[in-house]
């Protein structure tokens, strides 16, 4: 994956690839974009019925018009599945992180206390749809919705989110799709034996300190392999053999010779800083039992594949409304469509897109109107956008549309497509908000001076790697009272949260030892020092 | 594409049944304490509903790492309208700078209560634990009442064992009478017409009347909408009516500590009893050295100083059942609480009053003491006590005592059903 980082002039000279990707992951091939949109075969002699309560017969009629238009675009996306679901299981799936199965914890049953609250009171609309990331791709349908609902969620989720599932290069290296239900499946039989082996106690507190981490449970560059559910399972005994021996190696407290003591002193470990703090702890946390691990490991694998859905928000979002605009749009100009249809599903799509100035950015109204704004200086590209996007001025608007889709992160994302038009649209400015300083300064408003930077802080917003703090393993003490060591690089000197202490009780829970956690700021000065004391001493 | 759709709404409710419990497992302490504010609020009637329960929301916080205030932030926002490049505006007070930037702030930072309701299955277990009931009474309690199912009338869809024939059949004949009524007529005419029809109008008649006869044998003989079914319907069993008179203690001596005691033993009475009953009236009698009876809130709440004669409501309970709760027509249950204490010549009398007026008419009588020292009251009731199959006591200084007072009651009941 080739991403330019926003440099000199020649940020957007890129070729727009046509031909298929050359980098296929997990061998799910994609097939190559539609240069432009397939004729339509024949008009309807009539619009579909369009009463304001649904039907089983209804959906389906629908989703077949849906799933012939989005061929047509070339939309390539997982099987589908339709549920239909009551609202109080809508909140179920809210509770729990949005899937369908999930291991017991009771962070999830006070979700959903505030949830049901929330929406027994009338302060929250439910969502209108949840959709899975697997295969097939399960969509949610809620019972309360109408039609015209129903066919704005199936065009939303079922072919905006699937496709995007299936072709966005973050889903295609981190998700397989094809197991995660089973995997959560075996996830929540494992966590439910272990409560009955070991008491709810102590996996609950085992869950707790593991959640605290989540965010640092992920591995942000190595690739993982791919291994189905059944080899998983087979190497799982194996593993917890192996590794209970590797960590009794490393601990090992017999006498060792002279000079082995001496390089062994010398030698830090881990040899190199670890940024995936949870993974650490699996392998290396010197008293967890073999079914502690386990879990650990669960938790690790569980935040791993909601890593790709929290850093490409805008995309994904953007993406999903885009086409359900689009389909809807195109089935109204073939005469599917009746006008009440339209000018519901258009009231829906008006509120979801809305973006209050000064408020932060909406996912969905950026997404949206990139997207939108790239199929226009595709189409209409003025001499402002020959000048910024020479290679999008012109080209076929789809395969590029594809392309922006299936290659980019939210961060790159903004720092390729954001164009000065949008900007001026919307009228973004950047605020700069210095320690010291007693006010704010406006950094950058949209004109042709502040563009870039607009355009470069904006992008940084969105690196998850900015907004979460940037903790890794630093040292661990081998030889004297086994304390771990973490270190926080501040980004631009921002300081930790003083939650931090909670969250090392966490650490140290895992860990079983003293932990020390150090926050270093760009001069490599400790500015920060948080301690806490292992379970046992 | 499309693989199916699937309709999940029967299926898979209460999912998250299990995350609930670990929730409120996770805040028992909280719960405990609105569970027993309310025991204390609330009037013995309303004691099985729900509650709703607040609790601090940092007690439940999910700590992660996060960046704190302080440093250099950079962030962007739509809708500039007065700013150029260079501008300055005034940081918000309190130095939460502008609303987090891209760090949403769904940490909440207010410091509101986690408020959630307890539903009255739970309410009760919280309750129960309290008084350390054993399981099979729990479940006794918390039991709806016993249904009956009664016949209900007819309908159009049930189980094949239901079917009721006769009806279905009756139903069938008429439909086909309705259906085939057009045609008959019809064919009478016809047949008449064929009595005197000449050669050529005769083979054409015959053709029609042929394909009448074919139709009306298509009328089906027997059709699904034909079909009724008994039904049933179920309907709470009625039972009787009770009464539970409770006599407390007020002198004095009954602090708020004990009075709390003997309100929880009067609601598990109360609950027992609505259990087994339709209606459960209750009379409250307060008494120290003269007896009145008063409201609930009257009866809990008011405190009142001066001697004790047990006595005075023990007569007092004996005149209001006998004006206005016959022993045939009410089952009659007494209860009474107090910290032993008596004026000393009374409580022959009181056992007198017991053994000879009030237990011949009583289904049980249980007393409680809520103080441990055994004066002569304790005594005198202590010889009754072995006389008289139906009358309990017991003493109670914390509260989970109070439930072996029950025991001996719901033994009897079982005894008394089997």
């Amino acid at each position: 994956m080739k991403e330019l980082s926003a440099m000199g002039s020649l940020e957007n000279r890129r070729t727009v690839r046509v031909g298929p990707d050359r980098h296929e992951w997990g061998g799910r091939r994609t097939p190559p974009p539609l240069r432009e949109m397939k004729p339509l075969l024949q008009r309807p002699s009539q619009a579909l019925p369009s009463p304001s309560d649904w039907s089983f017969e209804l959906i389906e009629q629908y989703h077949e018009v849906i799933r012939a238009t989005a061929e047509r675009y070339g939309l390539d996306t997982y099987a589908n599945q339709l549920e239909i679901i009551s609202a109080e299981q809508m909140m179920d799936a809210y509770a729990s992180v949005g899937m369908p199965v999930n291991y017991r914890h009771w962070s999830y049953g006070k979700e959903f206390i505030a949830n049901e609250r929330n929406y027994k009171r009338g302060q929250m609309g439910l969502a209108y749809e949840i959709v899975i990331n697997s295969d097939p791709c399960i969509s949610y349908l809620m019972e309360e919705n109408t039609l015209a609902m129903q066919a704005l969620v199936i065009a939303h989720a079922a072919y905006g989110h699937n496709s995007f599932f299936k072709g966005n290069y973050l889903f295609r290296m981190w998700t397989d799709a094809s197991s995660i239900i089973d995997y959560l499946v075996y996830a929540k039989k494992y966590v439910a034996q272990c409560e009955e082996r070991h008491g709810m106690e102590a996996v609950e507190a085992l869950l707790d300190s593991c959640h605290a981490l989540m965010n640092h449970g992920v591995d942000r560059y190595r690739r993982p392999a791919k291994l189905s559910l059944a080899q998983e399972r087979a190497r799982l005994e194996e593993r917890e053999d192996y590794m209970q021996r590797q960590i009794n190696d490393l601990w090992r407290t017999l006498p060792r010779k002279a000079e082995e003591e001496a390089e062994a002193s010398a030698r830090r470990f881990p040899a190199e800083p670890q940024e995936n703090i949870l993974y650490f702890i699996e392998k290396n946390a010197p008293l967890l039992e073999p079914w502690q691990r386990e879990i650990v490991r669960i938790v690790r694998k569980i935040a791993q594949y909601f890593y790709p859905q929290r850093q490409t928000q805008v995309m994904n979002e953007g993406w999903a409304t885009f086409w359900h605009h689009r389909l809807l749009n195109q089935m109204y100009d073939d005469g599917y469509l009746a006008d009440g249809m339209m000018i519901e599903w258009l009231s829906s799509h008006t509120n979801v897109v809305m973006q209050r100035p000064m408020q932060a950015l909406n996912p969905y109204a950026l997404g949206f109107a990139m997207y939108t704004d790239i199929k226009r200086i595709c189409e209409a590209p003025t001499p402002e956008d020959r000048e910024w996007f020479p290679d999008l001025a012109g080209a076929p608007w789809l395969p590029t549309l594809h392309h922006a889709m299936r290659n980019f992160k939210d961060e790159s994302f903004v720092n390729q497509y954001l164009s000065p038009k949008l900007m001026r649209d919307f009228r973004l400015f950047s605020i700069l908000d210095e320690e010291d300083e007693k006010d704010y300064l406006i950094s950058a408003i949209h004109d042709p001076e502040g563009y870039r930077h607009v355009r470069q802080v904006l992008s940084a917003n969105y690196d998850l790697g900015t907004r979460e703090p940037n903790i890794q393993v630093w040292n661990v003490n081998l030889r004297g009272d086994r304390s771990l060591t973490l270190r926080h690089t501040q980004h631009q000197n921002r300081p930790l949260d003083k939650s931090a202490l909670e969250v090392l009780k966490h650490v140290a829970r895992l860990w079983g030892f003293g932990v020390r956690l150090e926050s270093v700021n760009s001069k490599d000065e400790v500015v920060q020092h948080f301690q806490v004391q292992g379970p046992e001493s | 594409m499309l693989q199916s759709i699937i309709d999940r709404r029967l299926s898979g409710k209460n999912k998250s049944i299990g995350n609930r419990e670990r929730f409120l497992r996770r805040v028992k302490e909280q719960v405990k304490e609105a569970v027993r504010r309310a025991v204390d609020g609330r009037s013995i009637k309303d004691i099985d509903k729900g509650e709703d329960v607040r609790i601090p929301k940092k007690d439940l916080s999910e700590p992660v790492f996060q960046h704190g205030e302080g440093g250099t932030r950079e962030m962007v926002r739509p809708g500039n309208k007065e700013f150029v490049k260079g501008d300055r505006s005034p940081k918000p007070q309190g130095g939460q700078g502008g609303g987090g930037g891209s760090q949403a702030s769904d940490s909440g930072e207010g410091e509101d209560d986690f408020v959630f309701h307890l539903s009255r299955e739970e309410f009760m277990e919280v309750f129960f634990e309290d008084l350390a009931l054993p399981n099979l009474v729990r479940t006794e309690l918390t039991e709806q009442p016993e249904w009956k199912t009664h016949r209900a009338g007819f309908v159009s869809d049930g189980s094949p064992t239901n079917l009721h024939v006769v009806r279905s059949m009756r139903g069938a004949l008429s439909r086909r009478i309705a259906l085939g009524l057009g045609k008959r007529r019809e064919l009478e005419e016809l047949e008449a017409e064929l009595e005197n029809a000449s050669e050529p109008r005769r083979g054409e008649l015959l053709l029609k009347i042929a394909e009448l006869k074919r139709r009306i044998d298509a009328i089906p003989y027997l059709d699904p909408i034909d079909l009724r079914f008994r039904n049933r319907v179920r309907v709470p069993v009625p039972s009787t009516n009770a009464v539970m008179f409770c006599l407390m203690d007020v002198s004095g001596s009954m602090d708020e500590a004990r009075k709390d005691l003997a309100k929880r033993f009067f609601i598990l009475l109360y609950l027992f009893l609505t259990r087994h009953y339709e209606k459960v009236e209750l009379v409250f009698i307060r008494h120290h050295t003269q007896a009145a009876e008063v409201d609930e809130q009257n009866f809990f709440h008011s405190t009142e100083t001066g001697g004790t004669v047990v006595s005075s409501a023990l007569l007092l309970m004996d005149e209001i059942q006998k004006a206005r709760y016959p022993a045939s027509r009410w089952n009659i249950y007494g209860a009474q609480a107090s910290d032993g204490d008596n004026w000393h010549h009374d409580s022959s009398r009181c056992k007198e009053i017991l053994q000879q007026q009030i237990l011949p008419a009583c289904r049980y009588f249980a007393y409680v003491q809520v103080a441990e020292p055994e004066q002569n009251l304790w005594e005198e009731y202590g010889t009754l006590a072995d006389e008289v199959p139906h009358f309990a006591m017991r003493k109670a200084t914390a509260v989970s005592q109070i439930y072996p007072v029950f025991r001996d009651l719901f033994r009897k009941e079982g005894r008394a059903a089997a």
